[in-house]
């Protein structure tokens, strides 16, 4: 087995729950290639996740781990890091977990820019309840509950978080494997709020549903629909028709909110106001 | 003599302080805020760390986490907010992550009388959560007790290694009243045990004689998993029949074995009484007022002020209503800790409520009316 | 030029296709319950797409001497 993964996942709890083909478990090896890179401390590191498919990821990874309520990872890992801000915090999310019930937290961890990392897994679907539509099943597209296709418009995550104050903003694919590795270190190593969406694939609860009949084409999927944010700089809004951007989208610098409630603390018990 | 007088509600900020928290997460919500304002500016000082989270559900997950960390934590809240933090609380009675939840209780169903008292949420700080799991619920009757019993809260919550509900209402919250510092500077303080073993040994939720498990705070070198999906003592999901039975019945035991630590009461002139008033939080104190009167006019009246609610006093109760004419409770909402006290009173004696639900405090004599009723 | 050994742990393996059709190269092919198998890593170039697209972690590709 590949070092990385022999360090950092729990090889007692392998092999994992996820079906087939999934792309959690490509995402997750991608992470465990980002903490080698990154050579990170296993003992201060605390991995945190939501509920669905892609929280379970925090089963398999060995470190302090955290396996919290449906939408609120983020809720938790604000408490853990702000009690403790020497510990790394990485957080795993689906895209119905982050975008719907956990929304608000989402807004929330970007406008502190606290120094956390969010991994959105985004295979458009809940998952673990079979199949219905998230704020990211795109318009149009099949679900249970959406039978005869999805009529709300879905959510541009990247450019929500963006928009409420997140650092650094990435998206990858399951394809794009390597550089998703390199987009986790990156957002690791900037001190805010990063978040990397993960574009994957759900070959059972949403490939067959629509029309993409199993992990094999979806994938090609992502490496035909994917456009490197550098290169689309280049293409025209034809060539862009129906693509999507990955790569780091975004950064910016803004100050981290743990590092300012240091900063708080000194100076209240300097005896500042 | 070292006196200030402060309210309820600053009070049980300044005790948890004393008791050793050093992390707050809340949500501004009438009539708990000033928990909150006192917690921003005090733990600072202490080189704690505050924070108003975006809602209530988020800052019950947020105090979670932080005490995941080893803190010691403290979330306030009131009616409608208690009922946001009730999924995460659960959460920390699975998990068995030591936290207090202030419920400052106002009128209700729904956004109610936010500025007046009530003590609806009895019920809701036993079952708000769902499926069967433990809770230790306290509740205060004097500002110098939401101070000295905020630290028991704290103390209990360590080392049970459980949620606590610190279950106050309007009156006492902002009522003012001195503390005397002198008197409440030597209270015990727990913090909850470390692990005596090394991190290839631990077992996360393997807990030992006293069925309470000792988690190790995060980045300490002890690796362990810590979920909301019923678990085994790795603390890793199972739905292994006999292993979910043993972990549950575990989690219940834990507080089950131990009720003569955790119940505590207040009781005065039990002995002959014909009537005993069985009351709480802010209504006690009309209680007590109307059994001086009563007393005063040769009328054998004793009270019973369970501070723990929850797990109920419930042997304390069946001995008195061995004893009596009746026992007569007092709430401000229809009729919750009567339900449990005529269940542990069963077939002894007669249980009458003085229930009210307008938004004003018990009066004595409503609650004397009551007792002349019977009397 | 470098040879490669690639590994298939077949108890881990849940015949999801994706190395078998990612590989350029034609390594892998499919047993009768669609698991992959190494047919030829003498084709190998060591680029590991199939290592890195396991979702199951058991693909492995290791350099020979």
């Amino acid at each position: 087995m590949n070092s990385a993964y022999e360090k950092y996942f729990r090889q007692d709890r392998l092999p994992h729950i996820w079906c087939p083909g999934c792309g959690n478990g490509i995402v997750l090896s991608a992470f465990a290639r980002a903490m080698e890179e990154l050579n990170i401390d296993q003992d201060k590191t605390v991995v945190v996740s939501g509920i669905g498919c892609s929280s379970r990821a925090t089963t398999y990874v060995d470190f302090n781990t955290l396996h919290t309520t449906h939408g609120r990872a983020l809720a938790f890992a604000t408490g853990v890091k702000l009690a403790n801000p020497e510990l790394n915090v990485f957080v795993f999310m689906g895209d119905g977990d982050s975008s719907a019930i956990g929304g608000n937290h989402l807004i929330h961890a970007s406008r502190r820019n606290i120094d956390i990392t969010a991994i959105i897994i985004d295979n458009n679907i809940y998952g673990m309840t079979g199949g219905q539509y998230s704020p990211l099943t795109p318009t149009g597209k099949k679900a249970t509950t959406a039978p005869y296709g999805m009529v709300e418009r879905n959510f541009d995550l990247c450019e929500l978080v963006k928009g409420a104050g997140a650092t650094f903003v990435a998206r990858g694919t399951v394809y794009h494997a390597k550089q998703l590795t390199d987009l986790i270190v990156a957002g690791a190593k900037n001190k805010g709020f990063s978040v990397i969406e993960a574009v994957s694939q759900c070959p059972i609860s949403y490939g067959r549903r629509n029309k993409m009949k199993n992990a094999l084409e979806m994938i090609n999927w992502q490496k035909e629909h994917a456009v490197n944010v550098k290169a689309a700089q280049k293409m025209n809004p034809e060539q862009l028709k129906d693509k999507f951007l990955i790569g780091e989208l975004y950064r910016a610098e803004a100050p981290e909110y743990t590092a300012e409630y240091d900063k708080l603390i000194e100076r209240v018990q300097k005896g500042g106001k | 003599m070292n006196k200030k007088v402060m309210q309820g509600n600053e009070a049980c900020a300044h005790g948890a302080l004393a008791a050793g928290v050093r992390f707050f997460g809340g949500y501004p919500i009438t009539p708990s805020t000033e928990v909150a304002e006192v917690m921003a500016k005090e733990l600072p000082k202490v080189g704690g760390k505050f924070i108003q989270m975006e809602d209530e559900i988020a800052s019950m997950a947020a105090v979670i986490g932080a005490s995941l960390t080893g803190k010691k934590v403290l979330t306030a809240t009131s009616g409608p907010g208690f009922s946001l933090k009730q999924e995460n609380l659960g959460y920390a009675c699975l998990t068995e992550v030591p936290c207090v939840v202030v419920n400052v209780q106002r009128g209700g169903p729904s956004t109610g009388l936010p500025t007046s008292p009530a003590q609806s949420d009895v019920m809701q700080a036993k079952w708000g959560t769902h499926g069967d799991h433990p809770i230790i619920v306290i509740s205060p009757s004097t500002v110098k007790e939401c101070y000295t019993l905020t630290v028991r809260a704290v103390n209990l919550a360590e080392k049970y290694m459980t949620p606590v509900v610190f279950l106050m209402d309007e009156v006492i919250g902002h009522l003012r009243e001195p503390i005397d510092f002198d008197e409440v500077k030597d209270l015990e303080v727990v913090d909850r045990k470390k692990p005596d073993v090394s991190p290839e040994e631990y077992v996360s939720y393997a807990a030992g004689e006293d069925g309470i498990p000792v988690l190790a705070p995060f980045g300490t070198g002890y690796r362990y998993h810590v979920t909301g999906l019923t678990h085994d003592e790795q603390g890793f999901s199972t739905m292994a029949p006999p292993v979910v039975a043993r972990m549950n019945q575990r989690l219940m035991d834990k507080i089950d074995n131990n009720l003569d630590d955790i119940i505590t009461f207040e009781s005065e002139n039990l002995e002959d009484a014909d009537v005993v008033l069985v009351a709480y939080g802010s209504s006690a104190r009309s209680a007590k007022e109307a059994m001086r009167w009563l007393n005063a006019a040769d009328q054998n009246v004793g009270l019973f002020r369970p501070i723990t609610i929850w797990p109920f006093p419930e042997k304390e109760i069946r001995k008195i209503a061995g004893n009596v004419k009746a026992i007569v409770v007092p709430e401000m909402n229809m009729g919750q800790l009567k339900l449990e006290i005529e269940r542990a009173a069963a077939g002894l004696t007669k249980v009458i409520g003085v229930n009210k639900v307008d938004g004003e405090p018990i009066t004595p004599e409503e609650i004397i009316n009551a007792v002349k009723g019977v009397l | 030029m470098k040879k490669y050994q690639v590994k298939v742990n077949e108890k881990r393996c849940k015949a999801c296709g994706i190395c078998i059709g990612l590989c350029p190269k034609e390594v892998f092919g499919e047993d009768y319950l669609g698991k992959a198998v190494v047919k030829d890593d003498g084709k190998c170039t060591g680029c590991k797409i199939c290592e890195l697209h396991c979702p199951d972690y058991c693909v492995e590709v290791g350099e020979t001497a």
